[in-house]
């Protein structure tokens, strides 16, 4: 049957979309124009919303010295948070991808109790065991390191659950015909399991890469050097200040570039993140 | 090519579900044999035995004269088709061909020799660069077929092949396994639930139930000579006819009132001895109302094309003649029909086995 469409049947979705777009878009947007006024005209309340003349000095200021407070500049800590990201990102994937593929196709004495354990972690973030996931970390001397930063936050449940689900979609014939094809376990997962699993993987990336760079009470409690700071850390030191006034055009700079990496992600990654999560085809 | 040896194979699942319940079976080299049977009788667990995908509970499988019981599937020198094809969905039509001989670790330009050969044996040349996905199930078919003949193994294994392409293309498939399996000699073991698939392609024919082997033999000699009453009303289209019966004496067995004569029928059974004789529906001779015949009222009618089929009721079960389409008047209301002797298949009531010869011949 077609229907007559009358005009405002048409423009109501358009209507709701732009008034949410405008609502998650206005934030950022007053990040971008702060980031381009001089302290002094943010501090008074008289921004205007439109870019001011200060870009270029703000954020050489912020890449290259930092606020007045934090004393990093963004690009060390930047550097900081991207390795972290990075190295969470990828260790989960490659952690859960293992593990997944280990209770999918390996019948091993308490496979399914090796499941439940993994799937109850679920329950457990970091912020919930944060005391003595510290105490161990202190303890083996990974205070201030990368690895510190990163490893207590690589394994994941969510990502295993993920990987475990789109295995079980793989036919199981597959694996039988690879076997009659000679290829062994190793084999299988190198040739058939992990091709197929690029975009899964993908997706997973941009997920998990967001999810380490926002990540701000980890490294706050076991980051005690400056230049091991994150950016996310940064921001947060950078706002609350004893002496002085805070430095909202560095704040705000700082804001800006801190979003540029997830975004630069996100593009770059766009086409293989919907395929991953939509995909079903086998 | 070779032999391939079943002896007493039982496969006990987990929850002890006997799937496969002590099979034996002897396949000369290069023949093209047949496992059929209904769904859930064990062909394809019986198959994946010999494959090697699934362990053997007890008995012996052996190829070629070697017991393979322990053997990888990768090292027992098979190949094998699935009914989903499971061709790699990531590797193009070549890589997938060529997969399993570069795992054997085959010079690239032997790989290459035989992927080619065995793409214009099959006719995929066109397709080689492309993903499986890009390809429609026939392509895909020949595919896997690729997959298994590159390899030059000892045994081809097929679970169902066909069972996913429409009904023309599995009849000119079916002739084309049937001319491959032929001009390669390699030994083969197809498992599939149609019965014409089955009846035209074997060699040997094995019809399974439950489990079991119900018989083996020449495609022409289990349908001429059915084994138990099971084989008798699964092969064959349609079924053949069972009415319960009574022996008379001596190759004489009373059904419904009349009395049959039956040429193959075992010798001393008791009169009284409960049996059911089986007619096969294209068997019957149509003789209008001669003396000597038996009525059958026509309650419908279907047109085959070439051939018409009569449904109707004898002694309260239900009976089918099969006729070339124009024998019978359109207007009949009934048929007269002559059996004769040769035709009449007899079964032990109780026990459902055939109380007459079941080899043609002592050789199978
Ligand atoms: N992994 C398994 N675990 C337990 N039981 C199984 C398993 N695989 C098969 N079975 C059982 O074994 C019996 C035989 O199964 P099989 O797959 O061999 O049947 P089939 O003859 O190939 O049937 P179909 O024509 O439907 O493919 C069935 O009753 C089935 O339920
Ligand atoms: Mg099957």
């Amino acid at each position: 049957m077609v229907e007559r469409r009358h005009w405002f049947s048409d423009m109501l979705p358009h209507l709701i979309l732009t008034i949410g777009v405008g609502i998650l878009a206005f934030p950022v947007w007053l990040a971008v124009v702060g980031s381009t006024w001089d302290a002094g005209t943010i501090a008074n309340g008289t921004m205007p919303l439109y870019p001011g003349p200060y870009a270029v000095e703000n954020y050489t200021r912020a890449l290259g010295h930092g606020g007045r407070s934090s004393g990093e500049p963004v690009g060390m800590l930047m550097l900081n948070s991207f390795v972290m990201a990075l190295a969470i990102a990828l260790g989960k994937i490659a952690i859960s991808m293992i593990s997944a593929y280990a209770v999918v196709y390996f019948r091993f004495p308490f496979r399914m109790a090796a499941f439940w354990l993994i799937f109850i972690t679920l329950m457990l973030p970091v912020e919930v065991r944060i005391y003595p996931t510290y105490q161990v970390v202190a303890q083996v001397g990974l205070l201030d390191t990368y690895a510190g930063l990163a490893v207590p936050l690589i394994a994941s449940a969510t990502a295993t659950l993920l990987f475990r689900q789109f295995f079980m979609t793989i036919p199981p014939e597959l694996v039988e015909a690879s076997k009659i094809d000679g290829a062994g376990p190793l084999k299988f997962f190198k040739d058939t399991v992990l091709p197929l699993s690029i975009t899964t993987m993908a997706a997973l990336f941009v997920i998990q890469f967001i999810y380490g760079w926002n990540q701000y009470l980890w490294p706050l409690l076991i980051t005690t050097r400056p230049d091991m700071q994150t950016i996310v850390v940064g921001i947060k030191k950078l706002l609350v200040t004893q002496d002085a006034l805070t430095e909202w055009q560095i704040a705000m700079t700082t804001a800006v570039l801190a979003m540029l990496p997830p975004v630069l992600v996100v593009l770059v990654m766009q086409k293989l993140f919907v395929r991953g999560l939509v995909e079903t085809e086998k | 090519m070779a032999v391939v040896t079943l002896q007493n194979v039982r496969k006990v699942y987990a929850g002890d579900i006997e799937a496969v319940k002590g099979v034996s079976l002897d396949i000369p080299d290069g023949h093209l044999c047949v496992l059929v049977g209904p769904s859930g009788c064990g062909k394809s667990t019986l198959l994946r035995m010999v494959a090697g995908l699934e362990t053997i509970t007890s008995g012996s499988v052996a190829i070629g004269g070697r017991e393979v019981n322990e053997v990888e599937p990768a090292d027992r020198d098979i190949a094998m088709v699935f009914q989903n094809y499971a061709l790699y969905p990531h590797m193009s039509v070549y890589d997938n061909i060529a997969y399993g001989l570069r795992n054997r670790r085959t010079p690239k330009d032997e790989i290459d020799r035989r992927v080619q050969e065995a793409a214009r044996i099959l006719a995929i040349e066109p397709f080689l660069n492309r993903k499986p996905r890009a390809l429609s199930g026939g392509q895909r078919q020949r595919v896997a077929m690729g997959r298994a003949i590159v390899r030059k193994p000892q045994v081809f294994l097929f679970d169902e092949p066909l069972s996913n392409l429409d009904a023309k293309l599995r009849v000119q498939m079916r002739v084309e396994i049937k001319k491959l399996q032929r001009a390669l000699g390699v030994t083969s073991i197809y498992v599939t639930h149609d019965q014409v698939e089955a009846m035209t392609l074997s060699d040997k024919l094995v019809v399974m139930n439950a489990g079991r082997v119900e018989q083996v033999g020449a495609p022409s000699e289990v349908y001429r000579r059915p084994a138990t009453r099971f084989v008798a009303t699964f092969i064959g289209s349609p079924p053949m006819n069972l009415l319960d019966g009574v022996v008379e004496g001596e190759g004489r067995v009373r059904v419904d009132g009349a009395v049959l004569d039956v040429s193959d029928m075992r010798a001393g059974l008791q009169p009284g001895h409960l049996v059911e004789v089986g007619i096969r529906p294209e068997d019957l001779e149509i003789v209008g109302s001669a003396s000597n015949s038996v009525s059958l009222p026509i309650d419908f009618v279907e047109e085959l094309g070439a051939t018409q089929l009569f449904y109707g009721a004898l002694g309260g079960q239900p009976f089918v003649v099969q006729a070339g389409t124009g024998v019978v008047p359109a207007d009949a209301k009934s048929l007269g029909l002559r059996i004769a002797a040769e035709r009449i298949h007899v079964f032990d009531r109780e026990s459902g086995q055939r109380l007459g010869r079941v080899a043609e011949t002592a050789a199978a």
